[in-house]
This record gives structure tokens, C-alpha cells and sequence, in this order.
């Protein structure tokens, strides 16, 4: 089991997302930056799909009560486990009784953490991700317990990754969405060039950016969304859903971020800068 | 060759987009469901797919990269070889709302609005059955069409932070059940005891896009067993069966 001390500011299980139920209006999940995700899973030698942890600007404190491996990847932290210092990017070797201790984000907003395995934690709809009312966890609580399988003979084909850096880009690659034809040349031309700042309305489901556009009178009926699919509100407000964002919307799709640009940008702050670049099909 | 009735737009470079003429109809929707229908049977490949239909529109989302140019040419050659929906089946619900004290916060002042009482606001809400043309935004909302005129009112000035589950909620041409308790601006007439999505259920949303739903005008004590009803699973679901041409 893994014993949660302190549950950090947002801490959650994720995997590679609830498959399927789209179309009954849940929304996929995951990891928000898939990219890191996947590579904790690739150090362990994990199922891609194996469940870990997002910690995010505050990680947790954990005791860990059988042996096992763990990675770190993503935003840095200040990991320490019984008080020495743990890489990012590295398989460890974790002892019974061990202690896990995180700090806040030092560069980044979400850390993940995986373990030889994956969490066995309960699967509602074939994932392990939380996602409140469809799993009854919205994130660690003090004294919440995480079943894993014990491993003690783990041999890492690779023992470390080089540190990935893609988080600090500012640029966001982005295909015109279903409605980006209805804006008019002001609108496409703001949307190109500006350089926005992230809003503080920003969580797993969606982040807002301060920087408005010229507002519109586009009418739609209702229809799909995707994550990463950039919204402009009547208003002219820019709203891009994230990994939890809603299934289906009425506002015009302006953009649509490819699923890297979608990782890169679980990594902002508020007050951070992105960029949307146009990527032709 | 048929001309599909449908424009294809690219959604990003894992998804396509299917888009019917702007109407909320019957007609569109039935032909987009047996089509969609149809491409998970007979057509597409593979098990990443995942459509989403509604209203005018029918998304196929592959998880992976399509190429567009050959997608688009087999999707016209998909729809010339697509029979039709006269095989679908809809059913119609009834599910029972309780109009009454705190269940109804706005009924009073959505009766004052269309100069009328609360009986008849009840009266019209229950009158009609209302075609899912959707599901969505949230797990197992529904989006209803076909809000007779004389209940048309304008959505809330203020939304409030929280509308409790189950709320029943009326805002111009749309009416919905809140499946999970969450802000909102509609006008709050009702409740519903019956959970409309239930993860550990199979399926997790019984109701399906297409069905019918009529609401019942039930009292408070009716609500509460029902609800128990429901939570223990006992809850007889008055259905009546339907058909695509009925």
C-alpha cells in the first residue's frame, strides 16, 4: 500500500484516460500531460496505460509499505525519499516503510509519479482516472490508501532518461477547428500573433487565457468537443478544454491543439505565456 | 451516387466532423443515428473509434491519425452503400418530477414570467414528450428538444453556483435534468428522483440519443420512494416502445 501523510495541494490518480463513454457525455481523463506520463510508465517498464500520480504545485507526502521502484517526470520537484535527494527522469529503489516527501513546482505545474505496476486502485468504466460523480475520489485525502503489486527483482533496461525540456515551450501547434472559417481576418489574425497569458480559471478540465478577442454574434448548435479544443466565447473569451474539459459545446471550435500541444500546456501556470502556431493537416 | 446531405470537416488530425444542414429536426437526427449506426457495424476499423452524434452533427474520433483526402472519399462511398435507419428503435420514457416547495425555486417567478400559475406551467412541462437530441457536457445530461412556445423563458440573470442533482431546469427552447450537482443559469421548476447516469450500472445511462422523454408530475412522497426505489434498484421505468417513422 501506499499511505498518503499529506495529499498535496491536487493530487490524483490518472491513467490513459476512460475509453468508450464519450458519446454518454463522460470525458476521457488521464494524465494531462501525457507526454510525461508516458515516460515514467516507459522508465518502470509500466503498460502504457498503468496508473500513476499527478501531483500538482504541491506534491504529497507518502510512505510506501512494501518495496518497489518509482519515477518522477514532468514539472521539477524537490523529491526526497528518507531524506535524500531523488532525481527526475530515474528509476529508484524504494524500501518497505520508505518516505516519500515533495515539495511545490519548481518549473512546471504537474509532477507524476509511477510505480513498478501501476496503482491497482478501483476501475469504474475501465479507468483508474478520478473523475467526480463517475469515480467517488476527486483527489488524495489524508490517510487514503494506494494498493500496488510488491517488487523487489526489477532490472531497468534504462536507467535514466535525458531531462525533457519541451514543457517551456511557449508555442501551442493548432489546426483550424470546425468554425475557425467563420471568423473574420481581425479574429485570425489576433489568434496568430498574440501572445496570450494564461487566466487563473484553470484546472483539468479547462484554462482560460486573459487576453480577449473581438467578440462575435456566431450562432451554433451544439456539438462535439475535444480536448484541446480552443472555444471562443460570445464575449471573446478563449476557453481550451483539457483532459476533463465537457464532451459537447456551443461555442464556436475555433482551434484545435494537437494532442503534444495539449501535454505542453498542462505544464502552465497562471501568468504563463503560450502561442498558438498554425500546423497545416 | 447519392450527394451526402453532410459537409466533412476535419476536427484536429485524429477526429472528423460530420455536419448536417443547422436544424434541430427529427428527420437529420434519425439518418445521422442509423448512420452512425452503420459505420460501427458494417464500416470502420478497429476498436479506438468513438462517435458522438448529436443534434445536426456526428463526430468519429480514431485516437490516431487520419488521413484525411482517402477518409473523406470512403465516407461519401460508405453513406452511397448506407441502407438507411429503418431499422432503428426508439423508446420513450416517463420519468416522474416533483413541482413542488423547494424542489421548484422558480416556478413561481416562471409562471409570473409567461403570465400563468404554476399549475399550468406543470401542466405544459408534463403535455409534451421531448426527443433526445443529445447527450453530454456532462455524464448523462440530456438535451431535449422540443419545448412547446408557451413555456419559453430566458434563462436566469444570475446563475447559481449550485443547482442541486436531479434539478429540473427550463431556459428557452431547452429543458434538462442537472445529472450532478453544478452551477447553472436555467430556471429551476422540478425534481427528478431518478439518477440519470449510474457508473456501476450497465449501461451507466439508460436512456438513450433518439429516445423520448415525458415528464410526470409526481408529489413529494411519490418522489421520495421513488428515489429510494431507485437506489435500491426496484424502480419499475414506465416505457413505451417507439419506432424511427412513428
Amino acid at each position: 500500500m501506499l499511505k498518503v501523510k499529506e495529499p498535496g495541494f491536487y493530487t490524483t490518480v490518472q491513467d490513459s484516460g476512460r475509453k468508450g463513454y464519450r458519446h454518454l457525455g463522460v470525458p476521457v481523463a488521464g494524465a494531462c500531460d501525457r507526454i510525461a506520463a508516458g515516460r515514467v510508465n516507459s522508465l518502470l517498464e509500466n503498460d502504457p496505460g498503468a496508473a500513476l500520480l499527478e501531483m500538482t504545485m504541491q506534491g504529497p507526502v507518502l510512505v510506501f509499505t512494501e518495496p518497489t521502484y518509482i519515477a518522477l517526470s514532468g514539472a521539477d520537484m524537490e523529491v526526497t525519499l528518507n531524506g535524500d535527494a531523488l532525481a527526475m527522469e530515474q528509476v529508484h529503489r524504494v524500501a518497505a516503510g520508505s518516505e516519500l516527501r515533495c515539495s511545490r513546482t519548481l518549473h512546471g505545474f504537474r509532477t507524476y509519479l509511477g510505480i513498478k505496476g501501476g496503482f491497482r486502485t478501483e476501475e469504474v468504466l475501465g479507468s483508474r482516472s478520478y473523475y467526480p460523480p463517475v469515480t467517488k475520489q476527486r483527489k488524495l485525502i489524508p490517510l487514503m490508501e494506494l494498493p500496488y503489486e510488491p517488487t523487489t527483482d526489477f532490472e531497468p533496461k534504462l536507467l535514466k532518461l535525458s531531462p525533457s525540456e519541451f514543457w517551456k515551450e511557449e508555442k501551442l501547434e493548432a489546426y483550424p477547428g470546425p468554425e475557425y472559417d467563420l471568423l473574420n481576418q481581425k479574429q485570425r489574425e489576433m489568434l496568430y500573433a498574440t501572445r496570450f497569458t494564461l487566466g487563473k480559471e484553470h484546472d483539468r478540465m479547462a484554462c482560460q487565457l486573459q487576453e480577449h478577442l473581438p467578440g462575435h454574434l456566431i450562432r451554433m448548435i451544439t456539438s462535439a468537443t475535444l480536448p484541446g479544443t480552443v472555444q471562443l466565447t460570445p464575449a471573446g473569451r478563449l476557453i481550451i478544454l483539457l483532459r476533463d474539459g465537457q464532451t459537447t459545446g456551443g461555442y464556436p471550435r475555433v482551434l484545435q491543439l494537437s494532442d503534444r500541444a495539449v501535454s505542453v500546456l498542462a505544464q502552465k501556470h497562471t501568468a504563463d505565456h503560450v502561442r498558438f502556431v498554425s500546423t497545416p493537416f | 451516387m447519392k450527394v451526402p446531405p453532410f459537409q466533412v470537416k476535419a476536427f484536429g488530425p485524429e477526429a472528423v466532423l460530420l455536419e448536417w444542414p443547422a436544424a434541430v429536426r427529427e428527420d437529420i437526427l434519425t439518418e445521422i443515428l442509423g448512420f452512425r449506426d452503420y459505420l460501427i457495424g458494417d464500416c470502420l476499423e478497429g476498436t479506438t473509434w468513438e462517435l458522438v452524434a448529436i443534434y445536426n452533427s456526428l463526430m468519429l474520433y480514431k485516437g490516431k491519425p487520419i488521413d484525411m483526402e482517402p477518409f473523406e472519399r470512403q465516407l461519401r462511398e460508405w453513406f452511397d452503400s448506407y441502407p438507411g435507419p429503418a431499422t432503428l428503435s426508439f423508446q420513450e420514457w416517463e420519468l416522474p418530477v416533483c413541482y413542488e416547495g423547494e424542489f421548484a425555486p422558480d416556478l413561481g417567478e416562471v409562471a409570473a414570467r409567461l403570465g400563468t400559475t404554476a399549475e399550468e406551467v406543470v401542466r405544459r412541462h408534463c403535455g409534451t414528450s421531448y426527443r433526445v437530441y443529445g447527450i453530454g457536457f456532462l455524464p448523462g445530461f440530456l438535451y431535449l428538444g422540443g419545448v412547446p412556445e408557451n413555456l419559453e423563458v430566458p434563462r436566469k440573470e444570475t446563475p447559481r453556483l449550485k443547482v442541486a442533482k436531479g434539478s429540473v431546469g427550463l431556459a428557452s427552447q431547452q429543458t434538462g435534468i442537472y445529472p450532478q450537482e453544478s452551477p447553472g443559469g436555467w430556471n429551476v421548476i422540478g425534481k427528478c428522483p431518478i439518477p440519470l447516469f449510474d457508473p456501476v450500472r450497465k449501461p451507466p445511462c439508460f436512456i438513450s440519443l433518439g429516445d423520448k422523454v415525458r415528464f410526470q408530475a409526481v408529489s413529494e412522497a411519490e418522489f421520495n420512494l421513488h428515489r429510494i426505489e431507485a437506489e435500491v434498484g426496484v424502480y419499475d421505468f414506465k416505457k413505451k416502445y417507439g419506432h424511427a417513422k412513428g
